[in-house]
């Protein structure tokens, strides 16, 4: 795993570098000279902010990958795309009810989907889009909800399909959907803020507030522990 | 890419000791020697990496040297450089970073009745609430209360916190759980609609909520969302971060100039409140370590902050989280959640022995397998060189059923999988990665800065809340508490702002104080980026 001193050219942009082989492509570039302002967020496979195309020497299959997760390969050639020009539809959640008839009227392009998968071959995060928007297109937001759960909404699917759609953002609506009008209440959630709002609490926190350090850490030290 | 024979032999001994373990609870430390082993190994006692401010508010105190060296920095601006009088933005409410904090007080400065403007480094949503993976914590169940809560998030830290600010984060706990609920944040629950929830380290009780372990992705990808369908009220400027704090005559805080990161523009706004939600600053990379942080942690706002007159709390601690990974060596340093351990993994040496209860809070849990790897020489050696201990991930698969892994942490096996291991079969080599900046900007419950008119700050920014050493699943707690009780104050008080001329006339006097200290310095701060670029050979 030790950087190797053997470098192995890389093209970003077109242009040839030379790099250590173990980086990835984030590092590989700053390693070549770039100091990121687009194409870098987390650097850690959540943020979506490094969404990357790249083929190798040979191949000309595009494949896609984030920056930060994703290792150099000889002979790559990359590009970022830091920022795609889809649309988010304008709606306000508190306005609208979870069904078909909203996903159609706020993304009217759901139903030009052809089901081609390309989608689904451009997310880093191996999630089935083609398959969650066949839900969005039958109007199960639910089902929608939890398989595009772990959409890091980086755009890469928007970016390769053919009919316009906004993967990312039917995933997104559909989750709010779910989570604000779909997902089961939670009574002894509401009811916990309703005891708070009573002030159910406020004469033994006043007491907390007011104790000394020692008083305090014995009280912390001999609180029982909820097991397993 | 997968681990070595070297590495394959220690994990036979983990394997092997499995069985018994899986019965076995490694006791819990005493306060005694929680503090003894503190002293000898957590980062925040080495002297070497510390050392005294000479400057500004915290003068004399003690500070990572790293922080002290932005502190003591020179503005990107002199006085003269711009016309103020001519004003590119105005808004009631200016707010200074777009993650989580920055979100929340968007929304409630907006529904009290504000202007927004909300500028931030990156795009909006790129900030470490994005990479929370853990859960947010909340007293809701019928076993627990908001006075628990307060018990553990005061013992956690020491018992240094400021109550006040404890009192708002427990007591606001719940209803910000339910807020986001009403935002579309699909929280982990059963059919039934109970919560699921699970311990961290230093929790008296389950009240750990998660969503997977997107936790904060999940929750910021829906405070964004929502942020986005007001674009009449609030504007969102990104790659803009901000370089100064404006000052009118009066000496009230009255804006900010930002920095078009990519034109090298300045631009000038007026605001008649301004909140500092920059985050934390994991990116000065503190004592050489690496860190679970975002690109952009490199605590902007405290240095805005500082060269106004705010007082830092608790700047000589950082957090360590227990857990980064130390293998494979693309990935180091980033963040293995808690929610690992909370599910029933154990920490186990090279020997695949225990050395430590799993969930002590995070300080102790660091430096005890600090100690394991330097002083005890139990660690796991890697090809490249670092140490670390095993995180037994299968085990819960064990305890809970098959598929728990694969369901509840869908984030980390992906991670791990890209680089060719397997969670759900073989263990994660971790050590400790900078995590979090406990301490900050002082605030008032509100969520105002003392002494500092028309200034706010939320979140990972600000100092008290944790006192020295914050709990898993507070931080998203606090951004969001803090985030919305900073919005709503600020945007009341912008109704009653009259501003004066603008300056930045403070400059000058934050040169004088550097003459007078007798620093010489070539740092310009914020340093908004760290430089990861090769040096020219």
């Amino acid at each position: 795993m030790s950087m190797s001193k053997k470098l192995i050219p890389i093209y970003i942009m077109g242009k040839r570098y030379e790099v250590p082989p173990s980086l990835t492509i984030m590092k590989a570039m700053e390693y070549a000279g770039y100091k990121l302002i687009r194409g870098a967020g987390c650097r850690a496979g959540f943020c979506g902010a490094c969404a990357t195309v790249y083929r190798t020497k040979g191949d000309y299959k595009l494949k896609i990958g984030l920056a930060c997760q994703t290792v150099v390969e000889p002979e790559m050639y990359i590009a970022q795309i830091p920022s795609f020009p889809v649309e988010r539809a304008a709606y306000k959640l508190d306005e609208l009810e979870p069904n078909f008839q909203t996903l159609v009227k706020l993304y009217p392009q759901l139903l030009r989907c052809l089901s081609c998968g390309v989608c689904t071959k451009s997310c880093p995060q191996e999630l089935d889009v083609k398959d969650y928007m066949a839900d969005a297109m039958k109007g199960d937001i639910a089902s929608v909800a939890q398989k595009s759960f772990d959409c890091i909404m980086c755009g890469l699917c928007a970016a390769r399909c053919p009919a316009e759609e906004v993967q990312q953002n039917i995933a997104i609506l559909c989750q709010r959907l779910y989570g604000k009008y779909l997902a089961p209440k939670s009574k002894h959630l509401e009811e916990r803020v309703r005891e708070i709002e009573e002030g159910k609490f406020d004469e033994e926190i006043r007491k907390l507030k007011e104790m000394g350090v020692d008083e305090l850490r014995k009280l912390y030290n001999e609180r029982e522990i909820e097991p397993e | 890419m997968s681990y070595t024979p070297e590495m394959r032999e220690s994990i036979k001994k983990v394997e092997a000791t499995r069985p018994r373990r899986l019965t076995e609870t490694f006791p819990l430390m005493s306060s005694k020697e929680k503090s003894e082993l503190l002293r000898k190994f957590h980062p925040d006692y080495r002297p070497e990496g510390f050392k005294e401010i000479r400057v500004g508010p915290n003068k004399g105190e003690k500070a990572p040297n790293e922080l002290v060296e932005i502190l003591e920095g020179r503005s990107h601006l002199t006085p003269d450089m711009l016309d103020l009088s001519k004003v590119d933005y105005e808004a009631d409410v200016l707010i200074i970073g777009g993650g989580g904090a920055g979100a929340s007080a968007a929304l409630l400065a907006r529904e009290n009745g504000a202007k927004v403007i909300l500028a931030t480094k990156l795009r909006f949503g790129d900030a470490n609430t994005m990479m929370a993976q853990g859960g947010i914590q909340a007293a809701d169940k019928p076993n627990d209360s908001p006075a628990l809560h307060y018990l553990d998030v005061m013992g956690g830290g020491g018992f240094t916190n400021i109550p006040e600010l404890v009192e708002a984060l427990v007591m606001d706990a719940p209803s910000v759980i339910k807020w986001l609920e009403s935002l579309g944040v699909m929280f982990d629950k059963e059919p039934d609609g109970t919560m699921t929830t699970i311990h961290g380290g230093g929790t008296c009780r389950k009240r750990m909520h998660s969503a997977r372990d997107y936790s904060g992705a999940a929750i910021m990808r829906a405070l964004r969302d929502e942020v986005l369908s007001y674009p009449e009220e609030i504007s969102i400027l990104e790659f803009s971060p901000a370089i100064e704090l404006i000052m009118d005559e009066e000496g009230q805080v009255a804006g900010a100039v930002l920095l078009n990161l990519e034109t090298g523009e300045h631009l000038v706004v007026r605001a008649k409140c301004t909140i500092l939600a920059t985050g934390g600053s994991g990116r000065l990379h503190y004592q050489g370590y690496a860190t679970t942080n975002h690109y952009g942690a490199t605590g902007d706002g405290l240095v805005l902050a500082y060269r106004i007159g705010a007082k830092l709390l608790h700047q000589d601690t950082m957090q360590y989280h227990p857990t980064g990974a130390a293998y494979p060596e693309q990935i180091v340093g980033q963040l293995v959640t808690e929610k690992v351990r909370g599910l029933g993994a154990q920490v186990v040496n090279v020997d695949g022995e225990q050395f430590v209860y799993p969930r002590e809070t995070r300080d102790a849990e660091a430096s005890a397998i600090i100690r394991e790897c330097v002083e005890r020489g139990k660690g796991v050696r890697t090809p490249s060189g670092r140490l670390g201990v095993w995180l037994d991930s299968p085990m819960i698969n064990i305890i809970h059923g098959p598929g728990t892994i694969e369901r509840r942490l869908p984030a980390m096996v992906r991670q791990f999988k890209r680089f060719g291991i397997d969670i759900t079969v073989d263990p994660i080599l971790v050590y400790p990665t900078l995590h979090y900046q406990n301490g900050g900007v002082a605030l008032r419950p509100d969520g105002s800065v003392p002494g500092i008119p028309n200034l706010y700050a939320a979140g990972e920014i600000s100092g008290g809340v944790h006192g020295r050493n914050r709990l898993m699943g507070n931080s998203l707690l606090e951004i969001t508490v803090f985030g919305r009780r900073a919005g709503r104050a600020a945007a009341l008080r912008a109704r009653e702002v009259k501003l004066g001329k603008l300056t930045l006339s403070h400059l000058d006097e934050w040169n004088r104080q550097l003459e007078e200290a007798g620093i010489e310095t070539d740092v310009i701060s914020p340093i908004l980026l760290p430089d990861y670029t090769r040096k020219v050979r």
